[in-house]
């Protein structure tokens, strides 16, 4: 069934491409889809430089795709993956620069936990809102996306700002910086190893673990857990918080393993991905992580397929609303293929929407 | 007044009440301005609540509609030109304009509704997928078409001027210039908040909708067809998020930028919930909203002075950043306020199954 949903959002990719192309009056081309995606898979996985780029760029995706699928495991949608993954790349950045005269021992862990508890904070906060208020997680995050991206510039043009550079900056992370893997063009870092190493911690937690259990009761049916003698406010709480650990730690890897300093515009998109990626990887850790890397590749591969063959970068995310769009509609899969699928059956999505605007208590 | 002024802590809050006094109408054709995406959003948000349909794409359907408005205008001005045909500067590319936009909401529409009436997916996914494919689509086409023409554009509807004896009535003017200094999308908003809210309580339309949202089997014993009047009504709400998107590009600004919407989709989402799921309702929280964003402006182009000074001094020193998130900071604050105690049209978000339909 994601097989099946990553090929229909290729096509569906293609047919845009055919048309825009078409429309835009440089021809009517159907082969061009197939020199785009060749290129961006010639972009991706041709060369060890090319492997190590497309494992960097799968990287946050990974930590923000588990991310939301921790959320969804509890009923949860953490939309603000994205905030989360900036507050993280804030506190990773600021707490690298303070540091960064430190031994690398000392400096890499505490930068690393710095941007995983501004994360965890970050996510602490709509958790918090919705367990004792009831506001839907759905409309907070979002604005926190928001909120975050004003605090990182306001931030880093003041109380952060590092003088003597000729754009806004924060202070270099120094000997907090991971070390790299590969070719440092590669830009290839130990935070990937990082990223896969979370993959079993995380199917632990979910799976083999009390609050494991806790977590997906609560997603399952929060009146049952109720009963069973669980607080689902506590567990709201915990699970947003764990689910912005996870994110803030994606953007303190990019902090720490690529640029080095948060600019005033640092930005992402990761959060968004990583939505598709939680739910093409069926809200299970390895599920996310094959997923993370389809991206990764698409992410990867993508500035040479913009080169060679001028078909715009952004045709990912086209893809990626294409591939979530039949995730959705199984029956339009089923019926395009004449094939029978097994429902997609994530019970935890039907608590997400039972709950909005209402309190969960 | 200076003495009450100068009392600790109320006095400040007395000085901010009689700042807001002082500004707040010469500041209202532009908070007027600025509620309106926000508000057309809200009025598709209530017609889908309270239908039993949670849409959370209106954000993307503001941003498509937007986007393709704005393209199909500035092409037809490039083969047609730019003759002014009526009122507002109305020209015929523009009028084209809307007219795309609103077809472009409604089939963006036709999707959402298709997914959660019939597909019975899950409303919110939903959403989500509007939102991401026109992020999506609109950055990829706007690399492909308007990119390579800087020059592209209609132009954007020009605003009406009420004669300066009905805006200088003294008390009552700043109202008329509030309600008619405007272009003609802002205008037909307060027409569509008080028909919806009149058709919404007072019409069989109405009731029967409320029905539906309320208690569908019960509308269904009733002889309602619950899955065509929801078809129905998400439709036609994607009517009001394709004039806030229209108001966007071929209004307000006359370009367009990616993610211009801002977050307005969203926030439209909170006015709905504040605005307890009726069209006036959410049409105050949009003039709420849109007040606070103004609010920031107002402190840079008329601090408060004289006896107001010290409140002056306090505004002054809050970085500008922070009136940038006022309205998303808001957002948070009245959901966590009201949401306990507001109670939502209780079949909102889920789908209709018949009787004996396979689950």
């Amino acid at each position: 069934m994601p097989v099946l949903a990553v090929f229909l959002g290729l096509a569906g990719g293609a047919i845009v491409i055919v048309i825009s192309n078409a429309a835009s009056g440089r021809g009517f081309d159907l082969l061009l889809p197939l020199r785009a995606y060749a290129s961006m898979l010639t972009g991706a996985v041709t060369g060890v430089d090319e492997l190590v780029r497309t494992m960097s760029e799968a990287t946050p995706l990974i930590l923000a795709g588990l991310s939301v699928a921790v959320g969804f495991k509890a009923g949860l949608f953490n939309i603000g993956a994205n905030g989360q993954f900036l507050m993280g790349a804030l506190g990773a950045g600021a707490v690298g620069a303070a540091v960064a005269g430190w031994t690398p021992w000392l400096a890499i862990p505490i930068a690393l936990a710095g941007g995983m508890f501004f994360g965890a904070l970050y996510g602490f906060i709509p958790g918090a809102l919705k367990a004792w208020t009831g506001a839907h997680e759905v409309v907070t995050t979002i604005m926190l996306n928001f909120i975050a991206a004003a605090l990182v510039a306001f931030l880093v043009t003041g109380p952060l700002l590092a003088p003597g550079f000729s754009f806004a900056r924060t202070g270099d992370v120094g000997n907090a910086a991971f070390p790299a893997i590969g070719n440092v063009a590669a830009s290839g870092h130990i935070g990937i190893l990082v990223a896969f190493a979370a993959v079993p911690i995380i199917y632990w937690l979910l799976n083999r673990s009390v609050l494991g259990f806790e977590i997906r009761m609560v997603g399952a049916n929060p009146s049952a857990a109720r009963y069973a003698g669980i607080n689902p406010g506590r567990l709201v709480i915990l699970t947003m918080s764990l689910a912005g650990m996870l994110a803030g730690m994606a953007g303190a890897g990019q902090v720490l393993g690529i640029t080095h300093f948060v600019s005033a515009s640092f930005s992402t998109a990761a959060g968004f991905d990583a939505i598709t990626i939680a739910l093409l990887g069926r809200v299970h850790p390895v599920g996310v992580l094959f997923a993370a890397l389809l991206f990764g590749v698409m992410r990867a591969g993508s500035a040479l397929m913009q080169i060679q063959v001028r078909v715009p970068v952004e045709i990912i995310d086209v893809i990626q609303a294409v591939i979530l769009l039949f995730l959705t509609a199984e029956i339009l899969v089923r019926w395009i293929f004449r094939v029978r699928v097994e429902r997609a059956g994530l019970e935890e999505l039907k608590t997400i929407t039972k709950t909005y605007g209402q309190a969960t208590r | 007044m200076e003495v009450v002024f100068e009392i600790p802590v109320i006095g400040l809050i007395l000085q901010f009440v009689a700042y807001l006094v002082q500004v707040m109408p010469s500041l209202a054709p532009i908070i007027l301005g600025i509620s309106v995406p926000i508000a057309f959003g809200a009025l598709c948000g209530v017609m889908n609540e309270r239908s039993g349909v949670v849409n959370i794409g209106i954000e993307g359907m503001m941003l498509m509609s937007a986007f393709f408005g704005f393209i199909a205008a500035g092409f037809t001005a490039e083969v047609i030109g730019e003759q002014v045909i009526g009122p507002f500067s109305a020209t015929v590319p523009l009028l084209l304009g809307v007219l795309v936009a609103l077809a472009t909401a409604m089939l963006l529409s036709v999707l959402h509704a298709w997914l959660c009436i019939s597909v019975r997916a899950d409303q919110i996914i939903s959403g989500v997928i509007i939102n991401l494919l026109a992020f999506g689509l609109t950055g990829y086409l706007n690399r492909i078409f308007i990119s390579p023409n800087p020059g592209l554009g209609g132009g954007t509807f020009s605003s009406f001027h009420p004669p300066s004896w009905l805006v200088d009535i003294p008390l009552v003017g700043w109202l008329f210039s509030m309600f008619l200094e405007h272009g003609p999308i802002s205008m037909t908003l307060i027409v569509f908040v008080i028909g919806l809210q009149i058709l919404l309580f007072r019409s069989r339309w109405g009731l029967r909708t409320r029905a539906v949202g309320e208690h569908p089997r019960a509308a269904d014993t009733l002889g309602i067809d619950v899955f065509r009047l929801r078809y129905r009504n998400v439709i036609l709400g994607g009517v009001f998020a394709g004039l806030a998107g229209a108001y966007l590009t071929l209004e307000q600004v006359g370009a367009f930028q990616n993610g211009m919407t801002v977050g307005r989709g969203f926030i439209a989402l909170a006015c709905v919930i504040f605005g307890r799921w009726t069209p006036i309702g959410a049409f105050g929280a949009a003039l709420l909203f849109a007040g606070t964003a103004v609010f920031g402006r107002a402190v840079n182009i008329t601090p408060p002075t004289g006896n107001l000074a010290p409140l002056g001094d306090f505004l002054s020193s809050i970085p500008q950043q922070f009136y940038g998130v006022l309205p998303y900071v808001v957002t948070i604050i009245i959901l966590a306020g009201v949401v306990g105690r507001s109670i939502p049209p209780a079949a909102d978000g889920r789908p209709y199954e018949k009787e004996g339909q396979a689950a």
